[in-house]
């Protein structure tokens, strides 16, 4: 049976002024119902990206998708008419954003945008719409939802105009959601509540979630996947248990060792990856990671590593761990 | 919302003392007596109301008394008497007042629609030749003097292809009733307006377009397109309103140039408003006329301002919660 | 990468130069200047004087290029000789607008406080008063001379330099460089003069380019209300003689509105080009 949304080596390219820019290079990934994938990696490497790009949302005038196909329930939705998207969009896949305090209206009130999108796809009367929005908001824990309908965003906190946002966002309960970088602008008590939130409604609502983030805290607590992503390429999948017990790409292990968390562990400085992320200008033909990579030879910098399995569910683009399984298949083998 | 409202009209009470004062000032510069411009070319020669006058400007007395006295007949309406028009300078200016703000209310109703439609399109059609198209003529209409460009109207509309009246507020000869009248006012309004409120369109088109190429930068819009709106829903209903935010700040800060350029439009095209009567005073040298003029002209002013920041206020309840 | 220029003004000319339309508008004033100084030459005769018959078209009798106006007087010479008024009250208007308005406005930046209340209400003041009814009547009163209407625009165009002009200074104001200078010292006018003023004069340099186009527009319909100077030829003067006869003879109104219009064009695209390389950041815009 196909997944629910399946990406198939997606390329988008971002037409700038210095020149074309390859930003998301054969991105493959594909979510059920009911899974959760975190899409981890630094500022710049494409994975909001892939969110715009999956909505439809993709900055026109730069970017603009140029390979591979996106699916959903095996219906293509990246060739779609904008017309079409449009209903598929907030009823068939949401998404929401990463800062609350300007993802919304200033000038509407609540009530007005969360009513709007449910009159969008299901028209019903206003006071219908209305008592609608005042479940929604029930339902994502607001307290004293009805006041809050005449309310304007920027009297609420950044925490309840995200939960608004997720509120807008299910209101007509859509089969994938995607949150980018939903917790990164809250407080850390907020965000323990939010990514609650959102696991509870994801089961009740039996909805993919793909969940875009940097931070790992995130990712243990929600993902069921993790999906790395570097300068635009899939460099590691696994499900998420294992990537933590066994991260395979050198940049996942540079990830992993530099959380805070290493702090408590290994009893010494924060690891940190030397050199920094090669701007999309000036890729090096290679793997893009070869410049910062402590196991990085001769092949790595000349030839772009390809995904492989590793084992089951996982796969990963790295030359050092290509050869690593080798050799034990070899071993193992022989 | 009405303690706002209060604190805004009463800030208006400095600002007309102060033009009182202006005017007391200018009429001292003129040559002659403050009872000479007062009366000048008047033809007073009634003793008995020359000291009248003299008595109630003060005249003999030091300028602070008479500043005083003045405003103080300012303020109970007294602006003098024209006889020109043989009636209290009020009244005359305030029988002339409404047709100058219909012209008004008009023009800045022109210069909106015309403003925010043509820079909703450019903006939406950026970098097209529509884009291009609107950008050249709103430079042609802010460059061209207004008065000129109604003459240069008339002469295509009326002259030649007698479409439109030529000047005038209605038609001599009369209408019957009200509606046929409003619709005859309305035919004789089209040139005046649309001279006058090309100008301020164009000034208006270009405030648009780059209010809306930012606002369509802003995150919330994103939002709305992520939750499947049209198009043209995300433009009208979510983008608009907040990219009009700062025409409202501009259509106040520009009412009193409207009101000049609504005197230069009345004298082209004969529109019996406060711009015609301060024409033919100042060609008769009627002072008293002129002087109410600029103080009433100044309140109406300071009246609108107000309006428009209540407007402002409710548009952006951002500016509510202060 | 481009070599940075040690002198910014030659880096500011660079910019400017590449705005087509601004060098377009700059050439267009040359040709006013050069019209306004060449008109005793080419006209040598005073331009109020009746030379022909009245009501002559353009391009039809070689002696008079663009016709002839109600009375007989040479169009062409009109024109030229207006260029001077249009260009006296242009810049002596401005002038005075942007003396008043940049002491205002420095006044009320640096003092602050009450002085800076005062002022601004001031400000407001000449602001409500309608511009063209405070001129008129300042010309009622005082006579219908040059003088009067350039010293009446004057008054009725300083106030946004004057708005200008304060948040340019009380943005640099506590600037550190500024705090340098008064921990040194400095006398406060030589602050104001020496250090702060010529920061703050560039955006007023753009401002006054279009405080010369209004000044031009407000002559031209005082003109054409026929409160100009009578003895001084003038294009706002020009249209007002026409307008009797805009059934016959309408090149008489055409003709010195599209002059007026390619000056305040001239006069806008400049001032946008000036913006433009003042301005670096919107630059690429």
């Amino acid at each position: 049976m196909p997944a629910l949304l399946e990406i198939e080596d997606l390329e988008v390219s971002l037409f700038t002024r210095v020149g074309v820019l390859k930003a998301i290079d054969g991105m493959s990934l594909s979510i059920d119902a009911g899974e959760t994938v975190a899409i981890v990696g630094e500022s710049g490497c494409g994975k909001s990206l892939t969110a715009l790009a999956i909505m439809g949302l993709l900055p026109e005038p730069p970017a603009r998708i140029i390979g591979g196909n996106i699916r959903l329930a095996g219906r293509d939705i990246a060739t779609l008419p904008e017309a079409q998207m449009q209903r598929v969009r907030g009823r068939e896949i949401a998404m929401i954003f990463q800062d609350p305090m300007t993802a919304l209206n200033p000038v509407l009130t609540v009530g007005y945008q969360l009513a709007e999108g449910v009159r969008r796809h299901n028209p019903m009367p206003r006071q219908d719409a209305m008592d609608k929005a005042v479940e929604l908001l029930r339902r994502v824990r607001i307290p004293d939802a009805e006041r809050r309908l005449d309310d304007y965003p920027h009297q609420l906190s950044g925490g309840m105009n995200q939960r608004v946002a997720i509120a807008m966002a299910i209101a007509c309960e859509p089969k994938v959601l995607i949150a980018d970088e939903p917790t990164t602008a809250l407080d850390v008590t907020i965000q323990a509540q939010i990514i609650d939130l959102m696991k509870d409604l994801q089961a009740s609502l039996g909805m993919a979630l793909i969940i875009i983030t940097h931070d790992l805290g995130v990712v243990a607590e929600i993902a069921d996947r993790v999906v790395v992503m570097y300068a635009g390429r899939k460099v590691e999948e696994a499900p998420v248990e294992e990537l933590f017990a066994r991260p395979l790409h050198p940049y996942t292990r540079g990830l992993l060792g530099a959380t805070a968390s290493a702090l408590l562990q290994r009893g010494g400085r924060l690891a940190e990856i030397a050199g920094s992320v090669p701007p999309l200008s000036e890729l090096p033909p290679g793997c893009a990671f070869s410049n910062r990579c402590n196991d990085a030879f001769d092949r790595c910098r000349a030839q772009k590593p390809r995904l492989i399995a590793a084992a089951r569910g996982r796969s990963v683009a790295c030359f050092a761990v290509e050869n690593e399984e080798d050799r034990r298949v070899a071993a193992v083998g022989a | 919302m009405r303690r706002i409202l209060l604190r805004r009209l009463v800030q208006i009470v400095p600002l007309l003392l102060g033009v009182i004062v202006m005017n007391f000032v200018l009429i001292q510069l003129a040559p002659g007596s403050f009872l000479d411009v007062m009366t000048a070319e008047q033809q007073i020669s009634d003793p008995a109301m020359i000291e009248k006058l003299r008595v109630v400007y003060g005249v003999d007395q030091p300028a602070v008394v008479q500043l005083g006295k003045y405003i103080l007949s300012v303020l109970q309406l007294d602006f003098g008497f024209s006889y020109r028009q043989n009636a209290p300078v009020f009244d005359v200016i305030v029988a002339a007042l409404p047709a100058t703000v219909i012209l008004m209310l008009a023009s800045i109703s022109v210069a909106i629609i015309v403003g925010v439609t043509a820079g909703v399109i450019a903006s939406v059609k950026v970098n097209t030749f529509w884009d291009n198209l609107v950008s050249i003529a709103a430079v042609f209409f802010f460059a061209a003097p207004t008065f000129w460009l109604g003459i240069m109207l008339t002469i295509l509309f009326s002259v030649r292809l007698g479409w439109l009246p030529v000047g005038g507020m209605r038609t001599i000869g009369g209408t019957h009733g009200p509606v046929a009248d409003a619709l005859d006012v309305a035919h004789h309004l089209l040139l005046p307006a649309l001279s006058l409120g090309l100008f301020y369109a164009a000034t208006y088109v270009r405030v648009m377009r780059a209010s809306m190429l930012e606002v369509f930068r802003l995150d919330f819009v994103r939002t709305a397109r992520a939750k499947g709106l049209s198009r043209a829903r995300v433009v009208v209903v979510h983008v608009l309103r907040n990219a009009m935010l700062p025409i409202v700040t501009l259509v106040g800060l520009q009412l009193g140039t409207v009101l000049g350029g609504s005197v230069v439009i009345e004298a082209v095209f004969s529109w019996p408003g406060i711009g015609s009567l301060m024409l033919d005073s100042v060609m008769s040298r009627n002072f008293p006329v002129v002087l109410g003029v600029l103080v009433l002209s100044s309140l109406v002013v300071a009246v609108a301002n107000t309006a428009v920041d209540l407007a402002y206020l409710k548009l952006d309840p951002r500016i509510r919660a202060r | 990468m481009a070599i940075t220029a040690s002198y910014p003004f030659i880096d500011f000319a660079r910019h400017f130069v590449r705005n087509r339309a601004a060098v377009l508008g700059l050439v267009l004033l040359f040709l006013l200047v050069a019209l306004a100084l060449a008109a005793p030459s080419l006209f040598p005769r005073n331009p109020l004087r009746i030379v022909g018959r009245p009501e002559v078209w353009p391009f039809v009798n070689p002696r008079f290029p663009l016709g002839t106006d109600s009375l007989g007087r040479d169009i062409a010479s009109m024109v030229a000789y207006g260029a001077r008024t249009t260009l006296m009250i242009g810049l002596f208007a401005s002038l005075t607008a942007t003396i008043i308005g940049v002491t205002v406005g420095a006044t009320a930046a640096y003092r602050g406080g009450w002085v800076d209340e005062v002022l601004m209400r001031f400000t407001e003041l000449f602001q409500t008063i309608p511009n063209i009814i405070f001129v008129l009547t300042i010309v009622s009163i005082l006579g219908q001379k040059i003088e009067n209407i350039t010293i009446a625009v004057g008054l009725v165009t300083w106030t946004p330099i004057a708005r200008l002009t304060r948040a340019e200074f009380l943005s640099l104001r506590d600037r550190d460089f500024v705090q340098a200078c008064r921990a040194m010292g400095m006398g406060d006018l030589r602050i104001v003069w020496g250090e702060i003023l010529p920061n703050a004069l560039p955006p007023v340099i753009v401002l006054w380019s279009l405080v010369v186009a209004s000044a031009i527009l407000f002559e031209s319909a005082v003109s054409f209300l026929g409160l100009g100077d009578p003895n001084v030829a003038s294009w706002g003067g020009l249209i007002g003689d026409g307008r009797t006869l805009i059934r016959t003879a309408w090149y008489i109104c055409a003709v010195p509105g599209i002059v007026i219009m390619l000056t305040v064009l001239a006069l806008n695209l400049v001032g946008d080009g000036l913006n433009d390389a003042l301005n670096p950041k919107l630059r690429d815009r």
